[in-house]
């Protein structure tokens, strides 16, 4: 990648297992509870990967291939637009890193190699710690958070 | 509690400072941090120190350096349990008094 990258770096401890919160990521019907998608992919090195909106629709939102998989400790993948999936350039990467720490799990998400100034890095630095405690709060206490709620528009106007 | 961490990391107007350079620029190294507050590096390494104990920050050693990032997701959770809760109150109220005086221009 030629221009300016940046990375994020997203951290939370999750009381649950390795093996829980692996499958929390990688199982489509249990992402679909707490993400509002699902990843869909048959989890091989080299296979495509795709981030699925789980409605009635089932929009591909962004796709990308799977670099390393070693559950339930480390999985490694690329990112990007469904759109631009055959533009290496417009890979970014996200790596999940689990670590057993006390009774609960160290879940480290790295996303790297973004264009800086990018809309995807914009989007995901306001999307990550929505459903990284989405995740959290299902997993400890089975209640998921609204990855689609929004400030400005009242549940009550619907 | 977690939450109590949070709060207590946010109640120093150094430790929110450090947290806003974060936010400008994320993955800096101590160094480049201290460059923008008038401190000693030791106590610079005490805040963060603090910041990293609340889980607000995180870092990653890239070769000889360490790099600090913004971990904002212990913020989203005090978002979602104390002021989103509020908030929704507040547009609830909004949207009642929004179909009332629509209500009434109707009758017009």
């Amino acid at each position: 990648m030629s221009s300016e990258t940046v990375t994020f770096v997203y951290v939370t401890y999750i009381r649950a297992t390795p093996e829980k919160v692996f499958e929390a990521i990688t199982r489509p019907e249990i992402a679909a509870r707490y993400w509002g998608h699902e990843n869909v992919s048959d989890w091989k090195v080299g296979s495509r990967w795709e981030h699925v909106r789980a409605n009635d629709k089932r929009e591909v939102m962004l796709a990308g291939d799977v670099v390393e998989i070693d559950p339930p400790k480390r999985l490694v993948i690329s990112w990007a637009n469904q759109s631009d999936y055959d533009n290496p350039d417009k890979h970014s990467r996200v790596t999940f890193d689990l670590v057993p720490y006390e009774d609960m799990v160290k879940l480290t998400v790295t996303h790297d190699e973004l264009e800086a100034g990018s809309g995807m890095a914009e989007g995901i630095s306001r999307g990550w710690p929505l459903v990284l405690s989405s995740l959290k709060s299902y997993l400890e206490t089975d209640e998921p958070m609204d990855v689609f709620a929004n400030p400005c528009a009242t549940e009550s106007a619907a | 509690m977690d939450d109590d961490k949070t709060f207590k990391a946010l109640g120093d107007p150094t430790r929110r400072k450090l947290l806003d350079l974060l936010c400008e620029k994320n993955g800096q190294t101590l160094g480049q941090l201290c460059e923008h507050l008038d401190m000693k590096r030791q106590s610079v390494t005490q805040h963060i120190g603090l910041l990293e104990e609340a889980n607000l920050v995180s870092t990653v050693k890239r070769g000889r350096e360490k790099l600090h990032f913004l971990n904002p997701v212990p913020l989203q959770m005090v978002y979602e349990r104390w002021i989103r809760k509020f908030e929704q109150q507040r547009l609830a109220l909004l949207h009642d008094l929004k179909t009332e005086l629509e209500g009434e221009n109707d009758e017009q």
